[in-house]
């Protein structure tokens, strides 16, 4: 590889560069900043993901794989970037009073989400399975340090530990699937690794090799029955980091997968082995996570349940191989950030402190004590419920009709049992803030004007992608169309 | 010369040693240490995996591996650090506040 590749390449991937960039200059400003400058890292942070999104942008044309075929810059690799950049930003607006609140090291904390953000965007450019290992480690290990932020509160430090323990080992697992797949065809290319299975190279080694795969990146996932950290992590950690990893890593770890069974994985023959494994994931995880989130008296316990359950909606989704499965997973993966960043939001201005419970009682009486921030709250219950007309609804909509396209009607189906079962757990919320009296908890001090931007952003992001959901479905299309174009 | 299957076997094994030790032990040191080893049998399997292909790849992978096996440690010690001094024990047992 000569000077002027590597100056190709590295332009090629200049968003990523650019967030990895502001990180580092984050965590370099804050040496030098005061108290009252202290604001300067958030301006900094948003001005970086605000230039990565318009050099995300402006990359056209075809995919082309840069840095010795190790990443790809494509239409998909594009559509993720953007919404990486989406929750990287949303995550530091509503970062912005939570870190003065609790006292958390500004610098690093900000540094750290852009430091994981890279991590997501890498993923969704891998062309490489080492690649996707290297950008996954990326992200986690950013995000083992930020679950265990507080590190004075033993909450913290337990979910800090818990999620270190089992992504570690998931990675273990992962790794251990590309050196098998490694084993059986001398490569890991993704688009190789295509190409030889299409000659019908295809042996048991590999066949074990994607199990490793589906356990290592199911971990990332959540999905049911490698779920066990899940609800203990996003309890422990801050609320503001829980908000950030129940939008990003999911959504890395998506990406991973379209990646490596849409690009890699791709044959027929292949398809047949995967595509039930991961319809009775879907349908566990559905399950499961549904019917476990009625249980829960903590609501921050209960969204993290409830995350369980979107993760295996959009997996559902996996499970067709079709261009509307793959461009619904883009889709509720954008709907889903909304719904779940919006939701913990509203979770940290109502809570206030970071307490060791967040009860639903908080929410009493919030109908007529903040009747706006109610109608927000019971916005972001009922888009995670799935109704009309909010993203939650047009997500759903999109992905069960994938799943009957390709012909898993019972998974349609389980799908839209769970879905009216987890109305029952939303509806408490809602139902809650109008019906019952405030129990006299002390108001809601102003919020501030970053917090209100993101609760804005949100709430009209949701009724946009509900009402109109064709412009972003359209874009999804487009991201995913070259998927399915190759095989034809 | 040790046919390349051996390595594959001895790395197997090593790799499940691990599996077993981050699963069964309930002190978090030996949790780590054996996630190292997990790493390290598929570094093994990587080069015997090089060798049997004729193919450079393999053992660039086992670089990249090592490193991030080294981030990994250095974070998940500090992890330990943190709870260690909270707690005066790294017994995983001790860790249940948020089991309810």
């Amino acid at each position: 590889m000569d000077a002027t590749a590597l100056l190709d390449s590295t332009g090629a991937l200049l968003p990523h560069m650019t967030v990895l960039v502001t990180g580092l200059v984050i965590l370099t400003l804050d040496l030098f900043l005061t108290p009252r400058s202290r604001y300067l890292n958030e301006v900094v942070g948003l001005i970086g993901l605000l230039v990565a999104l318009l050099f995300t942008l402006s990359t056209t044309g075809a995919p082309r794989q840069v840095f010795m075929a190790m990443a790809v810059v494509d239409s998909l690799g594009a559509f993720f970037n953007a919404t990486f950049l989406l929750i990287a930003a949303l995550t530091i607006l509503l970062s912005a009073s939570y870190v003065r609140r609790e006292g958390v090291s500004a610098g690093e904390y900000y540094a750290l989400i852009l430091f994981a953000t890279t991590g997501f965007m890498f993923v969704a450019a891998a062309a490489d399975l080492i690649m996707v290992f290297l950008a996954i480690e990326t992200l986690s290990i950013a995000t083992y340090i930020l679950a265990g932020l507080l590190r004075e509160d033993p909450r913290s430090q337990e979910a800090a530990f818990k999620y270190f323990m089992l992504g570690a080992l998931s990675s273990a697992f992962f790794l251990y699937g590309i050196a098998t797949i490694y084993g059986a065809l001398g490569n890991t290319n993704l688009v190789s690794l295509a190409q030889a299975l299409g000659q019908g190279d295809f042996s048991k080694l590999l066949l074990m090799g994607m199990a490793l795969l589906i356990v290592g990146l199911g971990f990332k996932v959540a999905v049911v029955p490698f779920h066990m950290w899940a609800p203990d992590v996003y309890e422990g950690a801050p609320t503001a980091v829980t908000a950030f990893m129940t939008a990003g890593p999911k959504a890395a770890a998506f990406a991973a997968f379209l990646r490596v069974f849409f690009q890699g994985f791709a044959t027929p023959e292949m398809v047949q082995h995967w595509a039930p494994i991961f319809a009775y994931l879907a349908a566990l995880t559905m399950i499961l996570g549904n019917f476990v989130a009625m249980a829960q008296q903590s609501l921050k316990r209960m969204l993290a349940y409830s995350s369980i359950a979107h993760a295996g909606y959009a997996f559902v989704a996996l499970v067709a191989h079709n261009t509307l499965g793959a461009s619904s997973i883009l889709y509720y993966l954008v709907a889903y950030t909304l719904m779940s960043l919006g939701a913990f939001t509203m979770l940290m201005v109502v809570a206030r402190r970071e307490g060791p419970f967040y009860a639903f009682d908080d929410y009493a009486g919030l109908g007529t004590t903040h009747p706006l921030l109610a109608a927000m709250m019971a916005l972001f219950m009922f888009a995670l419920a799935g109704f009309p007309p909010t993203a939650g609804f047009a997500g759903k909509f999109y992905v069960f009709s994938a799943a009957v396209q390709a012909g898993y009607y019972g998974l349609a189906l389980i799908g839209v049992l769970t879905s009216v079962v987890s109305v029952v757990y939303y509806t408490r919320v809602v139902m809650l803030m109008y019906m019952r009296e405030p129990n006299g908890a002390p108001p809601i001090p102003r919020l501030a004007p970053t917090t209100m931007a993101v609760l804005g952003i949100t709430v009209v992001g949701i009724l946009y992608m509900g009402i109109f959901p064709g412009g972003v479905m359209r874009l999804a299309e487009h991201s995913v169309a070259f998927l399915f174009q190759a095989k034809m | 010369m040790i046919p390349i299957p051996h390595y594959l076997t001895v790395s197997a094994i090593l790799f499940t040693t691990g599996a077993i030790g981050v699963l069964m032990r309930r002190n978090a040191l030996i949790m780590l240490m054996s996630l190292e080893l997990m790493l390290n049998a598929v570094n093994l399997s990587f080069v015997a995996y090089a060798r049997l292909h004729q193919d450079m790849g393999g053992h660039v992978f086992v670089f990249l591996s090592i490193t991030v096996a080294a981030a990994e440690a250095a974070v998940g010690l500090a992890i330990l650090l943190t709870i260690f001094r909270a707690r005066g024990t790294v017994d995983v047992d001790n860790l249940h506040l948020l089991q309810r």
